[in-house]
């Protein structure tokens, strides 16, 4: 269970003991200088380079300068000429991104309920399940989104039954399509959704649903009224996992998309910083996309109610 | 008993499909270490052991990979004895501005890998700071640090704060009684905090291609070779961290049994 912990979704301990009451309270003057080292490293690596990015997104090209030289300056409107040129693929990003969010809830949902319900009491097969969930993760990431590459080549057999039944004409395909963008993303980050889900399902006491059965509820309201909200604080983290980076991700967009009509934010971050040497636009985009993120985890959190999972 | 409802099967229907989903592009990566596809591998031309035997017959990749390894375990080590300190403090020190050092610590988890990597790439260039391994180990111990804190809070959470007191009742000093009580009732946590930020850094792409300059790391040399086609030795070092990382859950696991049925 200790990546479901570390995911923060659980109160419990490595070995799932249940957390004690008191436990963690002050019990010496210690505990202060212990933050030290760990805050001033997030200072330096964290706050530092983020109030940097600030400064960069302001910066304005040295007159009669080479390429990639900027100087110091309060220069505004990168932000309105930055948005001006890529809205679309900003927008795009946080469309992709729900979008992928979304499928990978309801791909996830049915594979967190199996784990924790369906095979509850049977810890042998629950924890065969969990770690074939994680197992994704000890194969290269790269590798395995040029494997979907490969296989829904056009000539692959993805493709090829998809024509046959008629699902796509008999030249289409999927890779280079905003399809393609979203199935590779919604893949990516499939366990970061089941992995909360499981937790907070495995929380479930059993004899809840029992008492809903015994009120004549029938399985579908016991889920709705019972089940469902229940496990909430799963799906508010598990979703969040999902959409904070995909929202970002430049590879799968770069592997299973083509360069126009599926470029995700983050590729245009990467290009202008590496290929361009625009580093105040590469900035600007990069200020935008880490506000809107905030805004939304936050009003999203807030709205779910589930603020004690920060 | 009630009998079984006809909508019960579908369930685990769906759930197998999306077990099939997660699992056939490990089995595509593990299939293909033994293709015979020369240097592109793209399609299946036949069953060989050549890559296998000969794991670092492709240009770099094993430089790529020890580069990830030393990578790796320098993050680990550095962001996990950060992050220890950091639980723990957070979970004893009652003071002003907690909720700040929690939101502080949350922060890089709720940030998107791209941001990090340019604000992190921002203040190299800002700084003149040569691009290397150095700054990857920097860039990987910052997004891997929350991760140890929150997996190591959940640990300390489950601590009897009565075993620290009865310690000190014994004279134990502060220091002697985290060093011998606290530390190895923590250890469990501490280990797979480690085994997180070791796999985290391990298979990072988006940050270490901001900071890494001209050094490599495995996930840059596949991602890279993509464009002219991956040689099959890749698949071979993806599919051993496969077998080795799968041996060490279920290690872990079978130790974990093991300690609770004693």
């Amino acid at each position: 269970m200790s990546v479901l912990a570390a995911l923060g979704t659980t109160d419990r301990g490595a070995d799932g003991a249940a957390p004690r009451p008191g436990a963690g309270a002050p019990t010496g003057r210690g505990g202060r200088r212990l933050l030290v080292p760990g805050l001033l490293y997030l200072v330096a690596f964290f706050v530092v380079p983020v109030a940097t990015l600030l400064a960069t997104s302001l910066y304005a090209p040295v007159p009669g300068g080479e390429l990639g030289a900027y100087a110091p300056a309060l220069r505004w409107a990168n932000y309105t000429e930055a948005l001006a040129q890529f809205w679309p693929q900003l927008a795009r990003s946080f469309a992709f991104a729900a979008a992928a969010t979304v499928v990978t809830l309801l791909v996830g949902y049915p594979m967190a309920y199996a784990i924790a319900v369906r095979a509850r009491g049977r810890p042998g097969l629950q924890g065969v399940l969990v770690v074939l969930v994680v197992a994704p993760f000890f194969t290269s990431f790269i590798l395995r989104t040029i494997a979907w590459k490969q296989l829904l080549a056009d000539d692959g057999a993805v493709v090829g039954v998809l024509r046959w039944v008629h699902v796509l004409p008999p030249d289409g395909r999927v890779n280079a399509t905003a399809a393609a963008v979203v199935v590779g993303l919604t893949y990516s980050f499939l366990p970061f959704m089941v992995l909360p889900l499981f937790a907070s399902l495995e929380r479930l006491d059993p004899r809840l649903l029992e008492a809903g059965a015994d009120l004549y509820a029938s399985p579908l309201t016991a889920f709705r009224r019972v089940t469902l909200p229940l496990s909430m604080p799963g799906v508010v983290a598990g979703t969040l996992l999902t959409f904070i980076p995909a929202v970002g991700d430049y590879v799968n967009s770069s592997l299973l998309g083509n360069n126009t009509t599926t470029v995700m934010i983050g590729q245009v971050i990467d290009l202008r910083f590496f290929r361009v040497l625009d580093y105040p636009t590469a900035a600007v985009l990069s200020v935008v996309l880490m506000v809107s993120v905030l805004a939304l985890v936050t009003a999203y959190v807030r709205r779910a109610g589930t603020e004690e999972l920060l | 008993m009630r009998g079984r409802r006809p909508g019960a099967a579908v369930v685990p229907l769906f759930a197998s499909l999306g077990f099939l989903f997660l699992l056939v592009p490990v089995a595509y990566t593990v299939l293909f270490s033994f293709n015979d596809g020369g240097k592109t591998n793209l399609a299946w031309h036949g069953f060989t052991l050549a890559a296998w035997r000969n794991p670092c017959g492709a240009p770099r990749v094993c430089s790529a990979l020890v580069g990830s390894l030393q990578v790796g375990v320098v993050s680990t080590l550095l962001a996990t004895a950060l992050g220890t300190l950091l639980a723990v403090g957070l979970t004893r020190a009652r003071f002003r501005g907690r909720a700040a050092v929690n939101l502080l610590v949350f922060l890089p988890m709720a940030t998107p890998e791209v941001v990090l990597g340019a604000a992190l790439l921002s203040q190299m260039l800002a700084l003149r700071l040569p691009l290397g391994f150095g700054t990857v180990v920097v860039a990987h111990v910052m997004f891997c640090l929350s991760f140890v804190v929150v997996a190591v809070k959940a640990r300390v959470a489950t601590l009897d704060p009565a075993l620290e007191q009865a310690a000190a009742d014994l004279y134990a000093s502060p220091w002697q009684a985290f060093w011998r009580v606290t530390f190895p009732l923590l250890l469990p946590g501490i280990g797979a905090a480690a085994l997180l930020a070791f796999s985290l850094s391990f298979d990072d792409f988006i940050v270490t291609s901001f900071t890494s300059g001209s050094f490599t790391t495995f996930p840059e040399f596949v991602y890279v070779s993509a464009t002219r086609g991956i040689p099959p030795q890749a698949n071979v070092i993806s599919s051993t961290m496969f077998v080795l990382a799968l041996l060490v859950v279920v290690l872990v696991r079978l130790v974990a049994r093991a300690r609770r049925d004693r």
